[in-house]
């Protein structure tokens, strides 16, 4: 990938983000605008620049591993909810450590379903 | 529970947090596109999904809300973490709209116009995410009025339910 790509990356990405998270900050209640959490708004920006540069069939087999990406994100969501509101541990630590959680979920799914 | 727009929030966030954002969805994009580019788009793919502005969204979100209750002279980091912590719930519910978002560009894609086929699927995400929240919020209400929380005072969802004028649970 050469900086002039990673540098539209960022741009692209960084606006399409940025305003789903600005939406989600003006909606109530809470659970609602936290839908906007996880708005596929990285998925927009990615598969617009991917079918551009790699065309279609190579966006679609992203696509097909995103499924299993938003599902260990359901799991992943979870349990840093479940953490937070019944143990109330630290915000930052919870929701970064369970990053694992995430990993495990979307690699375990990948290697039964795809590999 | 009513769906509002409140634009009072948006007095809240201070400008680095919203260049924050800015930088993580930037960041992640391009990872996600280096990451293909090393691994292929089969694993490259998984990161479309990735969650990682929800530690910055969750951080700041707690944030907020200490400052709201330490205004009123309440603490508020109970508050803090427990509104984190209903916001990554809500993404867990947003996440299920991303599988089906992913789902219609996997099988749609090859064959239709790339606009069409991205509004679509962006249409069903919300689709999906929002009737997963209203079912959710119909059992809630429903397991509030049962006995169940009454025997568990202790619980994260009886202090919920017995926030200020019932907008905890949110």
């Amino acid at each position: 990938v050469d900086v002039k790509e990673i540098l539209l990356r960022v741009i692209v990405g960084g606006i399409v983000v940025s305003a789903f998270a600005m939406l989600g900050d003006l909606l109530k209640p809470k659970s609602f605008a936290g839908l906007f959490g996880a708005a596929p708004s990285v998925a927009l920006a990615t598969l617009v620049l991917t079918v551009m540069k790699e065309g279609k069939a190579y966006a679609s087999t992203e696509a097909r591993s995103m499924i299993l990406g938003a599902f260990a994100f359901v799991v992943y969501g979870c349990w840093v909810g479940r953490l937070l509101i019944r143990r109330r541990t630290p915000v930052l630590t919870t929701t970064s450590v369970a990053f694992v959680v995430w990993f495990v979920c979307a690699f375990g799914l990948w290697f039964a379903w795809i590999r | 529970m009513k769906i509002k727009l409140d634009t009072s929030g948006m007095g809240q966030s201070k400008w680095y947090e919203y260049l924050l954002r800015f930088l993580f969805g930037g960041a992640v994009t391009a990872v996600a596109g280096i990451i293909a580019k090393r691994f292929g788009p089969e694993i490259g793919g998984l990161f479309l999904a990735f969650p990682a502005i929800l530690p910055a969204s969750a951080t700041l979100i707690e944030k907020h809300e200490k400052q709201k209750k330490e205004r009123a002279s309440q603490t508020g980091v109970v508050r803090g973490k427990l509104a984190a912590g209903v916001d990554s719930m809500g993404a867990s519910m947003g996440a299920l709209g991303l599988a089906v978002f992913a789902l219609i560009v996997w099988q749609k894609l090859p064959d239709s116009r790339t606009g069409m086929v991205l509004a679509v699927a962006s249409l069903a995400w919300f689709i999906t995410a929002v009737s997963v929240w209203k079912v959710r919020e119909i059992l809630w209400r429903r397991i509030r009025k049962s006995s169940f929380f009454a025997s568990n005072p202790g619980s994260g969802a009886s202090l919920l339910r017995k926030a200020p004028k019932g907008r905890t649970h949110e």
